[in-house]
This record gives structure tokens, C-alpha cells and sequence, in this order.
């Protein structure tokens, strides 16, 4: 690595930012340009190698407003887009800017064979329940009964939770943030990173035109995340609230929240976080845990290290049988097998 | 193999036939081979159900395999066979239209029971007399019992001994024409070696037990030898258009030292591509194999966004997925050559029978201002030449360029004089290393119009892309009414260009006469075919063959305007005469057009050509 350490101010384009003043993404953008100095040293990636690709949507204007190479596509196509751009070139550190309607709508087939592939991807998913660029259509994790201009009487329809949806696709890295929280989007992005193979992390944002308060319910101030909200950490106990006296226990096949002295209950009750566990059951359920009933989970909810690496294989294969064939180029090739001469 | 009543011919049409189990396109392939080892002119043409196992016995799940050998260059796989292997009552069903008169007809005796009868629609149980074939040579060898008997004490298994009926047949078309065992042999042996050598034998037996039963029973008066045809020097092997294709792309990444990636969804008749390629990891071919055919062609884009040479493979339907993103590669102005292997459409259509219907989708399947390079092979060899020349157009142009195959050509193969990589030119692409002074501008252009490619990875290069319109030159969003008019002009010039680096339009024939040809695509060994023999005849006919569509190439305007007529023949409702209808307005175009999902016929041709002179 260079002697060089980037700053934030290194990600930054000369493109006027243009979200609406007060949209969760400014705090997205910011956590992005908080964590790529401190990714460029973790990972020893040069700036040239960044590599942004996204969709279509306000998020996917995000590649924009970064000084790295971006590339701005089409409708749902990101995933696909950016596991070509992996694959030609697994050197390069390749982030994906999308969508709750870029990728889990038109693009959801990308996405889940992305995930699948665990091609080595790091992809911020801004959830804000809306289609905000087209002013405001229910999106695949609208809450159901969402009154929309295209559901004037509500959705009929359930939404997705995407962390299920990656973790169900056997995805080996899955993170929840809040866009307000920047320095907590800044560690699942910069964990994410260091993820050899496919790394969502969701960003809960707030669109503040066509969706406003959301998320409201449990991510309004510091003080209702602190209540409402559990951010995991492995190796640590599964604890949240004020008073951290509040814990997850696992009993009758389900997660719990108990207090802390309370019921009988004690700190060795409270379940550990262990993101490296490969099972996917405890992490579906953390992932699944919905407000009111259950804190909603933040941070890494899953890591999970895997060596099949899309990227990675493709390129090991080709060495290896670049190594025992004895087609070196061109030529060789259109003479092997059956051929005749004619004197 | 020397036979006292052995004829030269100068030409031999024979096609293999059977259920889409019986093993036909192994038997046609194993003659092909076989001939073309001796030398001979050859084409071929296989013509299969779509469904892998149609319901045995019926017209439907008959699987045929053309083969056309000559004492010449042999342009096409023949219209009409002079010999028909039928295995069973459906087999004669279904090609009967096709026999010569007076062909021979080889149909397996103990195929003709009530129930394959039935099974194949006839309604008496005299097959030849209910098709009107009386006149014709029919040969009815119990090929069945004749193969188990051939195998008794072989100790395979009865599903594996009826297996080899096909081998059968071969032996008597290798008696009938005088061809060695050695390449059918050493075939079988190196399939089966290692995981059956008992079935090799078999096999093997069996074209033996084949060309004694031909040979010792009398049923055919003569032999024929095809004498080799007089080709230029040089190796040979023989080569699918698909193949080709695939082969094509590996030179072209070659001779510009950009990597090759191809990202495909498969699809019928264009899979063989994308299965070539795979193979070719020894050659640092990437590929993937994508969910669908929208994440094939993205896939492809993010590659050359990335600095590889990007390819996916399609067929029709698969070409309709990927319009919005050919769309993104025309805006973000990257190399890129999608592969449409047409096939009788609209919708599945027709996806084993060849079309050329796809030629307008093509040119303008797109929303917005969106012109693209055409190319068209035209024969299964040069399917090598147009692939090289698709990507090179692609890469020293910056534009997505699209290569029209069809399932005639794309199946079909014919020897080829293997070039040598010496004889292909270098390929420059525009790529970007450094800054110029004054920082570097992604849509500055060369004189070709085409911008620099300054992939990620590049210091100093960092850049932005994408589908929103761009600046002129810092490729930035602009929404500037100027600019926008701008980019729309300087996109469809760039494409346009592209004619001065392509070879012009030369003509088959005289440059003046009574009837002008034309054609472009797969259509050139028939078409090519009949004017040579009207020529021959004396009449005043020629044709003008196109492989480039758009840009066309220069000429045009020229070889139109020497004959008293043109007639535009295509294998669709007229797509390329309205084409030239609007680029040339003066000229009036006769057609001649086919939508039967098959090659047109040498025969049709000059009879439509002979109305017209």
C-alpha cells in the first residue's frame, strides 16, 4: 500500500449531489465516503480499483457522486452488471448502489443468483419501502395495507425482508444499518468489504417525500433506536435497551426478549452472536425480527467465510486448465482434433 | 474397396433418418466426416424435432441429418437426396418430398408393422405404394434382426444391440459409396475405450455386418465413387457454424490482447456457442452461464466495462430480452458482439428450423436513436471470419455490434482450410492508459468517432458511465437539448463510419445483366448454387451477397443499378428488400421470400430466377 492514506474527500466527485435536502441517502453517501480510506487500508486496494455499479432509482445515482469508476445502468441489471465487471477483473473492489425496487423487484432474479454465486460483491441495499424516482409506488417491501398512489387502498401484497431473502439464497454475508447511524453503516460496509464473497448490507433510509417516517417507529431519534433496535456484534451477548438489561433468549424453538433479573432469567440465558455459524436458522430469525414485537436487528448479522468465491473460481479453473492443456493459443485450437491435408 | 461396377458421380445428396433416438445425427456425421477425409466437397444440414424424444414412431419425432458430397466445391446440403436411410415407417413418411426421382430408399424391414404404420399415420400396410413410390429403388434389409444377429454372442444386452441398428445402415451407405472404415472406427473406439469397449466392438461389428449385407446381396447394381474435389492446399478439418463462431471470438481476443467473456443464457440453436467457449478455460475464456438472457448480455457489459472482449449468444427470442441493454451499450459506448443464431419466429416459433426473420430486430429492436453494426455470416465456415470481424469492428469502434447466424448455418458444417493466426490482422483497440494533459475525457473520440475505453483498475482514470444521456465529452448526465441532438448525430455517424473500414460489395458474376441476386446471411450456398448454374447456361445473372448490413458496405448503389432487374431473396416476409428500398428508393425490388423454416432449395431458385430472365 501506498504511503498515501485516502481521506473521504478522495471519494468525492465534482457532481452536484441532488437527492431532496433531508433524504436518508446524503447519510448513505457519507458513510460510503467515511469507510472507503479505512477499506483501501484494511484491504491494501489502491483507489483506481474501486468500482461502483448501480441501477436505476434515487439510490443509483449514488455512482455519481463518488470519484471512483462508476457505472450507472439500467433498471434492476446492477447485480448482473457487476458480477461481469468481478468476474473479467476479481482485482477490483466492485460495490453495487441499489434498491429495495432496483434489486428486489426487476432485479430480484439478479440478485438472489448473485448472492448464490457468492460472487465477491459488496452491495448497499437503500431500503425505503418506495418507489421514490417515479414520485411514489409501493416497492416489494412496502408494508402491507401501504396506501401508494398505485395502492390507493392499500397493498394487498406482502413484502419482502430482504435479510431473509439473502440469507435464504445461502448468502454468506448479510448487515442491517440505519441511514442515520454512520458510523454503525460505516463498520457493516467496511465489514462487508473485508467478507471474501457477496456482502449485503441493508440501509434502512428514509425518504422523506413519498415515504416519510417509515422507519420512524423504531428508528425516529437515538432513543427509540436504543429501545427498539438491537445492534449484534460477534462474540457479544445479544443485549439492547438503555440499561442493556434487555436480551434475545432462544426458547420453545423461538427468540425471546426477556429482561435481565427479571422472570429468572440471567445473562448466561441471553443467546451469544456468533455470525460465523454457517446454519442459517438463528440468523433468519434474527434477521426476520420485526418491531413491535421483537427489537429490529443491526450490524453483521451474518459473516460467513466460504471458498467458493465466484469470482475467484472462475479464475482459479482457468489457471488450471490453462496449465494441463495443450491448447496454448489460437492456432493449436483449429488444429486439434480431426484434420486432413490436402498436398 | 475396389467394386467392378463402381460410377463416378460428381455429387451425392443422401440423408439419414430415423426416431430422434436412432442415433441419426451420429451416422450422417460419420459419413460426412469420412468423406470429407477423402477429401470431398461437402455440406450438411441436420434437421431434428425440437423435443429431445418425440413420441416414438411418429412424423414429429423423425430426426434427419443431410449430407451433400462432391467431386467439387459443394456450396449447400443439396435440395433432393439421391439415397434416403429411413429407420422406420415415419422416417419415409416425412422425407419422401424430398427423394430424387429414381433415388434410392433404405428403410429398415422390420420397422413396417401395424403398429409403426399406425404410429406414422398410414392408412394401409403398403407404405411405398400409399406414397407413390413404386418407381423408386427400395431396399427393405431386416436391419434389426439383421444387427442382433450380427451381435449374437457379443453378450450386450437387447436395448444395447438395437442400438447399433444405426451402424447398420451406415455400413451400406460406406459399400454403396466406396468409403474406408478407418475414421468411423477410430471414432467408436475413442468414445467407447474407456467406459465400453464391448459397445465399440459392437458398433464396429455392425458396420461391418452392414457393408457384407450390401455387398454379397445384390440389391444394388453399382457402386459410386465420389472422386475428391479439387480444394486448395492446405489442412483441413471440418467445422460447424457455431463452432466457428466461438472459435472466431478466441482469435479475435488473440490478435487484440483483450480477454475473452462470454455471458449467455442457453438456448436453442445458439447453446453450442456458449459450450464451446466454456471449454476454451485453456485459452483464459471466461464464461458465465447466466439466469437468464438479460443477465447474459449485463454480464457481457460489466466485462467490457472492465476491459475484456464481451460476447453473449442468443437466438430470437433471447435477442428480444436483451434490447434495453444492447440500448446501455450504445450510450455507454462499449464494445460488445451479441450473436443472434435466428430461428423460425415470432415468439418459440420455430427453435430447431432456420429463419432469417430477425434481420429488423436487429437493425431497430430498440427504444430511442439507436443504430448498432449489423453483420451477417454467410456460410458455417465464415462464421469464423464474422465473428473475428464483429469483434474487431466492436472493439476499434466502440460499439455494440450484432452478428446475425442462423440455425441452418450455425448446425451445418463443411470443411474448412484451417488459416493460420499469421494470416489475421492485429486489432487496436482505443484503450486508454494515462491522462492526457487536461485530465481525461471518457467521450472524447478518435477519427474513427470512436471514444477511448479506460477500463477499471486504470490510475489516474476514474470515470463515470451510464444509460442517462451524456456530455459530449466529460460523459457526465447532461440534459441539454444541443447536446442531446449532438450525441444522437455523433452516435449514428460513428456506426456509419464503420464502412470505411469494411471491404466493398463485390459481385458473383458480371457486373451488368439481365437479373441482379440478392441476398445476405445463410442463404449464400443456394443462392450462390443457382446463379453458378444459370450462369453456366449462359443467362446474364449474378449475385450480390451481403455479410455486412449495416453499415452496408460501399458499391451498393453501383452493383444495383448494372441490371435490368433485382430481386431480393431472404428467408422471411422481405425485411432486407425494405431495408434497401429505403437507403435506395430509385431501384424497384422483386422478391423472393420463404417462411417454412427451411433453406430455400437450389431448385425453387433458378425456376424463380428463370421466371424473371
Amino acid at each position: 500500500m501506498a504511503d498515501y492514506k485516502y481521506t473521504p474527500a478522495d471519494f468525492k466527485s465534482d457532481q452536484e449531489v441532488r437527492w431532496c435536502p433531508g433524504c436518508g441517502d446524503h447519510a448513505i453517501l457519507n458513510a460510503v465516503q467515511r469507510a472507503l480510506p479505512e477499506i483501501a487500508d484494511a484491504t491494501d486496494t489502491p483507489h483506481n480499483k474501486f468500482t461502483f455499479i448501480s441501477g436505476i432509482g434515487c439510490s443509483s445515482r449514488f455512482i455519481y457522486y463518488m470519484k471512483t469508476f462508476g457505472f450507472h445502468t439500467i433498471h434492476g441489471r446492477a447485480n448482473a452488471v457487476a458480477t461481469g465487471v468481478k468476474t473479467a477483473n476479481p482485482d477490483l473492489s466492485v460495490w453495487v448502489a441499489t434498491g429495495d425496487g432496483d434489486s428486489l423487484a426487476i432485479g430480484g432474479n439478479h440478485f438472489i443468483h448473485a448472492i448464490r454465486r457468492n460472487v465477491d460483491l459488496n452491495v448497499i441495499l437503500f431500503n425505503n419501502e418506495i418507489y421514490g424516482l417515479t414520485k411514489g409506488q409501493y416497492s416489494p417491501t412496502s408494508k402491507l395495507g401501504k396506501i401508494t398512489k398505485t395502492s390507493p387502498y392499500g397493498t394487498v401484497e406482502k413484502p419482502f425482508n430482504p435479510g431473509e431473502l439473502v440469507i435464504g439464497a445461502k448468502g454468506t454475508f448479510f448487515a442491517r444499518s440505519i441511514d442515520m447511524e454512520v458510523m454503525l453503516t460505516k463498520e457493516c460496509l467496511v465489514a462487508g468489504a473485508k467478507h471474501k464473497g457477496m456482502s449485503v448490507t441493508e440501509v434502512l433510509q428514509n425518504c422523506v417525500i413519498f415515504n416519510d417516517k417509515t422507519h420512524a417507529a423504531f428508528a425516529a431519534d437515538k432513543a427509540t433506536r436504543e429501545e427498539n433496535t438491537i445492534t449484534l456484534r460477534h462474540g457479544e451477548k445479544m443485549l439492547f435497551g438503555k440499561a442493556r438489561n434487555r436480551g434475545l433468549v432462544f426458547e420453545n424453538m423461538k427468540l425471546k426478549v426477556v429482561t435481565v433479573g427479571e422472570e429468572g432469567y440471567t445473562l448466561d440465558d441471553v443467546l451469544t452472536h456468533d455470525a460465523h455459524e454457517r446454519d442459517t436458522t438463528l440468523h433468519t430469525m434474527l434477521a426476520a425480527m420485526k418491531y413491535p414485537d421483537y427489537p429490529v436487528a443491526l450490524g453483521v448479522i451474518r459473516c460467513v467465510e466460504d471458498d467458493a468465491v465466484y469470482d475467484r473460481a472462475v479464475e482459479r479453473q482457468v489457471e488450471e486448465v490453462k496449465a494441463a492443456s495443450k491448447i496454448r493459443c489460437v492456432d493449436d485450437l483449429l488444429r486439434s482434433g480431426s484434420t486432413w491435408e490436402i498436398k | 474397396m475396389n467394386n467392378a461396377n463402381s460410377l463416378d458421380l460428381q455429387d451425392v445428396v443422401i440423408r439419414f433418418s430415423g426416431d430422434s433416438g436412432d442415433g441419426m445425427q451420429l451416422t450422417g456425421t460419420l459419413f460426412s466426416d469420412t468423406s470429407a477425409l477423402l477429401g470431398n466437397g461437402i455440406s450438411t444440414f441436420p434437421d431434428y424435432p425440437a423435443e429431445i424424444r418425440a413420441p416414438q414412431g411418429t412424423v414429429a419425432g423423425v430426426s434427419g441429418f443431410q449430407v451433400h458430397i462432391g467431386s467439387r466445391r459443394v456450396n449447400n446440403p443439396g435440395d433432393y437426396c439421391d439415397v434416403l436411410v429411413a429407420m422406420n415407417p415415419a422416417a419415409l413418411k416425412a422425407n419422401s418430398k424430398w427423394l430424387k426421382p429414381g433415388a434410392t430408399v433404405i428403410i429398415d424391414g422390420d420397422s413396417i408393422t401395424e403398429e409403426h404404420l399406425r404410429r406414422a399415420g398410414f392408412e394401409t400396410t403398403d407404405p411405398i405404394a400409399e406414397l407413390g413410390l413404386e418407381d423408386y429403388n427400395i431396399v427393405v434389409p431386416d436391419i434389426t434382426t439383421l444387427t442382433r444377429a450380427a451381435l449374437e454372442g457379443s453378450g450386450l444386452d437387447n436395448k444395447s444391440t438395437v442400438k447399433c441398428k444405426n451402424m447398420f445402415a451406415l455400413g451400406i451407405c460406406f459399400y454403396l459409396y466406396n468409403r474406408p472404415f478407418d475414421h468411423a472406427r477410430a471414432y467408436l473406439d475413442s468414445k467407447f475405450a474407456k467406459k465400453n469397449p464391448a459397445v465399440a466392438e459392437a458398433n464396429k461389428r455392425v458396420i461391418d455386418a452392414g457393408y457384407d449385407y450390401a455387398a454379397n446381396t445384390h440389391q444394388f447394381a453399382n457402386t459410386y465413387t465420389v472422386a475428391p474435389a479439387p480444394l486448395a492446399k492446405g489442412v483441413y478439418r471440418s467445422i460447424s457454424g457455431n463452432v466457428a463462431t466461438a472459435w472466431g471470438f478466441c482469435a479475435a481476443s488473440e490478435k487484440s490482447g483483450r480477454p475473452l467473456f462470454c455471458g449467455s443464457y442457453p438456448i436453442t440453436p445458439a447453446t453450442v456457442i456458449l459450450e464451446e467457449l466454456a471449454k476454451r478455460r485453456d485459452l483464459g475464456v471466461k464464461t458465465v452461464q447466466a439466469e437468464d438472457e438479460i443477465a447474459g448480455i449485463c454480464t457481457a457489459i460489466g466485462a467490457a466495462f472492465a476491459g475484456n472482449l464481451a460476447v453473449t449468444t442468443t437466438s430470437g427470442p433471447g435477442l428480444s430480452l436483451k434490447s434495453e441493454a444492447l440500448g446501455l451499450a450504445v450510450m455507454a459506448e462499449l464494445p460488445l458482439v451479441a450473436v443472434d443464431v435466428q430461428r423460425g419466429g415470432p415468439s418459440t416459433g420455430l427453435p430447431t428450423k432456420t429463419e432469417q426473420s430477425d434481420l429488423q430486430q436487429a437493425l431497430y429492436g430498440r427504444n430511442g436513436e439507436c443504430p448498432m453494426v449489423v453483420l451477417a455470416a454467410s456460410s458455417p465456415s465464415d462464421c469464423f471470419h464474422y465473428a473475428f470481424e464483429a469483434a474487431r469492428i466492436a472493439m476499434e469502434h466502440m460499439t455494440p455490434v450484432i452478428l446475425l447466424t442462423d440455425g441452418f448455418i450455425a448446425n451445418g458444417s463443411e470443411p474448412w482450410r484451417i488459416p493460420s493466426m499469421s494470416e489475421y490482422p492485429e486489432i487496436h483497440p482505443p484503450v486508454v492508459d494515462e491522462a492526457p494533459e487536461g485530465g481525461y475525457m471518457p467521450y472524447a473520440r478518435n477519427e474513427k468517432l470512436a471514444r477511448g475505453w479506460a477500463f477499471p483498475g486504470k490510475v489516474g482514470l476514474e470515470h463515470r458511465v451510464g444509460g442517462l444521456e451524456k456530455h459530449s465529452l466529460r460523459g457526465c448526465i447532461s440534459h441539454d437539448p444541443a447536446n442531446h441532438q449532438l450525441m444522437v448525430d455523433t452516435r449514428a455517424a460513428k456506426v456509419a463510419r464503420v464502412a470505411d473500414d469494411i471491404p466493398e460489395l463485390k459481385l458473383f458474376g458480371e457486373t451488368s445483366g439481365d437479373l441482379l441476386v440478392v441476398g445476405w446471411g445463410g442463404t449464400k450456398g443456394h443462392l450462390l448454387s443457382a446463379v453458378e448454374q444459370l450462369q453456366d447456361e449462359g443467362k446474364r445473372i449474378s449475385l450480390a451477397h451481403f455479410n455486412y448490413i449495416n453499415p452496408l458496405p460501399k458499391g451498393v448503389e453501383k452493383a444495383l443499378s448494372g441490371f435490368k432487374r433485382i430481386v431480393v431473396c431472404e428467408l422471411n416476409e422481405g425485411q432486407f428488400a425494405s431495408y434497401l428500398r429505403q437507403q435506395f428508393q430509385q431501384f424497384d425490388y422483386g422478391q423472393y421470400n420463404k417462411c417454412e423454416g427451411q433453406p430455400f432449395t437450389v431448385v425453387e431458385l433458378k425456376e424463380k430466377f428463370n421466371s424473371l430472365l
